[in-house]
């Protein structure tokens, strides 16, 4: 069902221009942090970035912020997927090594 | 006797002519029949190749093909016939020209994207097509890795493109679905009128739109590793060729649900209309599909037991098996319970249907075998595995296409097809399905391994008997395929109801006009009313 009032919350273009710049300095974060030796840490770090970035993408220049709750629903139904795929991967990934691997 | 043509009524059909009313269309229907046209072409390239397979089997050397060959005839076949046939079968066929009639919609929500979806699946299997002349690819369909991203000198990227389009191809007809059916019911169609067919499409569309992208994102890194040589899944980079796994199965577990729940639609469908009565419990087959389209996403790893995968990982994905099992066996007794005291007629659609229960019933207990760790380590990548798949796609996804087929060929086509020969062919696949796929269960549970075309002599006697029944049943799809075009010209002319049905699809004419309806159809009884409708017949009578 569309929501008449999805129409009227574009955000100025002042506003786009703000989080264009603020994906470009994440990007340049992401790229600067991966030149310091942080162990696993780098890995967390590129991915928090990667995760704002994200948001701001969804919330700002898909209109997520001002969609109606069906369209959030979507959103978070994407998000638990990705859950989903990530946790049950990990089942495997953080438990491998406590049986070890015969022969070795 | 040639019967004349209702050439009176404007319809789909005769609305428009030539080559450009068709490639253009923006009419649901149309573009079903482009899909139509579409899959049967891939359904017999895949036949042909499951001939080439079954014949190299008869004899226990490898003595028709070399081993090469015969991996890419098996890849093909499967590649054919997952991602060009089953997958689209039912949703881009059955359900784009009926979805929108059944919830009385003059058309999808997005008639254009669903123009595009045909084109991409076009696209999509010309590039696989090209692949299968230019030299054909031997990963098996599962891709798996380090083989496909090293070792394979096949048309893997060829292969992969075609499937990687195809997918959004299935992306967008899911996402059509789900806004035609939220925002486009007819008035009075309320959630719970709605035919149990659209809830089963509704389901798959869900299982499309999330599981899909991610095949994407797996291909792309296949494609990345093999020509930029990326650590993604190769050990000596970083990577981990079991991630291939974790990802190709998140998507390619729901997609045997892609190609069932449809069917199971279908089969709800028929059982009502051919016993005369509403589904029993009606609500529970209806969430039965949401459920399996959820659960369906949290067992991926049952395809991994012996793949290096944790066994913790594999106790988790076992235990979460078996929880689909339970909304498909509520289908199975809701259906069995729906015939009790039915008034039940045995025409084509409703054998096909009883076909559907028995196989798709042998299919999923076999698949409770395979969910058990210790017994999936005995008959893994075995012929246990291929029996039991071609048990749920075939004797399920197959049965449940064939008999929305038959059921909806008089409203698609405005004819009838002949019942004494369908019922023939109906029985003819039935007894040919299980002469296949019945001796190859022996087989893998004896240890035969699948994908080998040379193996020991005490396993000719079932493989001789898998492929003459692979005969008897190819002879059962050719039947209808005949029959089908004569209909077109030379079948009864079909009635707006032939079957005395209760859904909206059959309150419109035979063929349906271009805009479905002549007037916007008002919606007052629940769905598979046959009680309000057999009162009112006897008060009319």
């Amino acid at each position: 069902m569309s929501d008449p009032h999805e129409q009227t919350h574009i955000d100025s273009v002042g506003s786009y221009v703000k989080i264009l710049l603020a994906l470009l300095v994440a990007t340049g974060v992401t790229t600067a942090v991966a030149r310091l030796d942080l162990g696993a840490f780098n890995t967390v770090v590129a991915l928090s970035i990667a995760s704002v970035k994200m948001l701001l993408v969804a919330l700002f220049f898909m209109h997520i912020r001002h969609s109606n709750k069906l369209t959030k629903l979507v959103v978070a139904g994407g998000l638990l997927w990705l859950a989903i795929l990530l946790l049950l991967t990990m089942t495997d990934f953080a438990t491998r090594g406590i049986l070890g691997v015969p022969g070795k | 006797m040639i019967t004349a043509a209702p050439q009176e009524r404007e319809h789909y059909l005769n609305a428009s002519h030539g080559l450009k009313s068709w490639l253009l269309t923006k009419d649901h229907k149309r573009i079903g029949l482009l899909y139509l046209a579409t899959i049967t072409l891939f359904f017999f390239i895949g036949g042909a190749f499951a001939t080439l397979i079954r014949v190299e089997l008869l004899t226990p050397q490898g003595n028709l093909v070399s081993s090469e060959t015969y991996n890419k005839l098996f890849t093909m076949h499967a590649v054919s016939m997952i991602f060009f046939f089953l997958i689209p079968s039912i949703p881009a066929v059955l359900g784009n020209f009926f979805l929108p009639i059944m919830i009385g919609a003059r058309d999808l929500a997005f008639p254009r994207l669903n123009l595009l979806s045909w084109y991409l699946l076009v696209i999509g299997g010309a590039f696989s097509l090209f692949a299968m002349i230019a030299g054909g690819v031997d990963t098996g369909w599962t891709f798996y890795t380090p083989y496909s991203t090293t070792y394979s000198n096949s048309w893997v990227i060829a292969t992969a493109l075609g499937i990687f389009i195809a997918g959004f191809s299935s992306i967008l007809t899911g996402l059509n679905f789900i806004v035609t059916v939220h925002t486009m019911r007819a008035p009075g169609m309320t959630w719970f009128r709605m035919p149990l067919f659209v809830w089963a499409n509704y389901a798959t569309s869900l299982i499309q739109v999330l599981g899909t992208p991610v095949l994407a994102v797996t291909i792309v890194l296949l494609f990345l590793e093999r020509v930029f040589h990326l650590g993604i899944f190769d050990p000596a980079r970083g990577g981990d060729p079991v991630l291939f796994q974790h990802l190709f199965w998140f998507y390619s577990h729901p997609a045997v649900y892609i190609m069932v729940l449809p069917s199971m639609g279908v089969v709800s469908e028929i059982i009502s209309t051919f016993s005369r009565k509403a589904i029993f419990g009606y609500a529970f087959v209806a969430f039965s599909s949401v459920a399996i389209a959820v659960l369906g996403f949290l067992v991926w790893g049952h395809h991994m037991f012996v793949s290096g995968q944790s066994l913790y990982a594999g106790m988790v994905f076992s235990f979460l098996s078996y929880f689909v099992a339970i909304p498909s066996a509520i289908k199975v007794f809701n259906w069995t319970a729906t015939l009790y005291k039915g008034s039940i007629s045995f025409q084509t659609p409703m054998l096909y249907a009883f076909g559907f229960i028995g196989l798709f019933t042998v299919g999923g207990l076999t698949g409770l075998f395979l969910a058990a760790l210790g017994m999936d380590i005995h008959v893994t990548d075995t012929y246990f595995v291929v029996a039991h798949f071609h048990y749920i796609m075939v004797g399920g996804a197959l049965m449940g296409y064939l008999g929305g087929m038959h059921f909806w060929w008089p409203k698609i086509t405005g004819r009838m097809y002949p019942e004494g020969w369908a019922k023939l062919s109906a029985l003819v696949i039935f007894l040919g399905f299980n002469l296949t796929f019945f001796p190859q269960f022996i087989l893998g549970y004896l240890g035969m391994p699948r994908r080998y075309h040379v193996y020991p002599a005490e396993f000719q006697v079932l493989n001789v008997l898998s492929t003459a029944g692979a005969s008897v049943l190819a002879v059962g799809y050719v039947i209808p395929m005949i029959y089908f075009i004569w209909s077109l010209r030379y079948g009864k002319v079909a009635s707006a109801n032939p079957w005395g049905a209760t859904g909206l699809e059959w309150k419109t004419s035979s063929p349906p006009p271009v805009h479905n309806f002549e007037e916007t159809p008002v919606v007052t009884h629940e769905a598979y009313d046959y009680a309000s409708l057999m009162a009112e017949e006897v008060e009319v009578g």
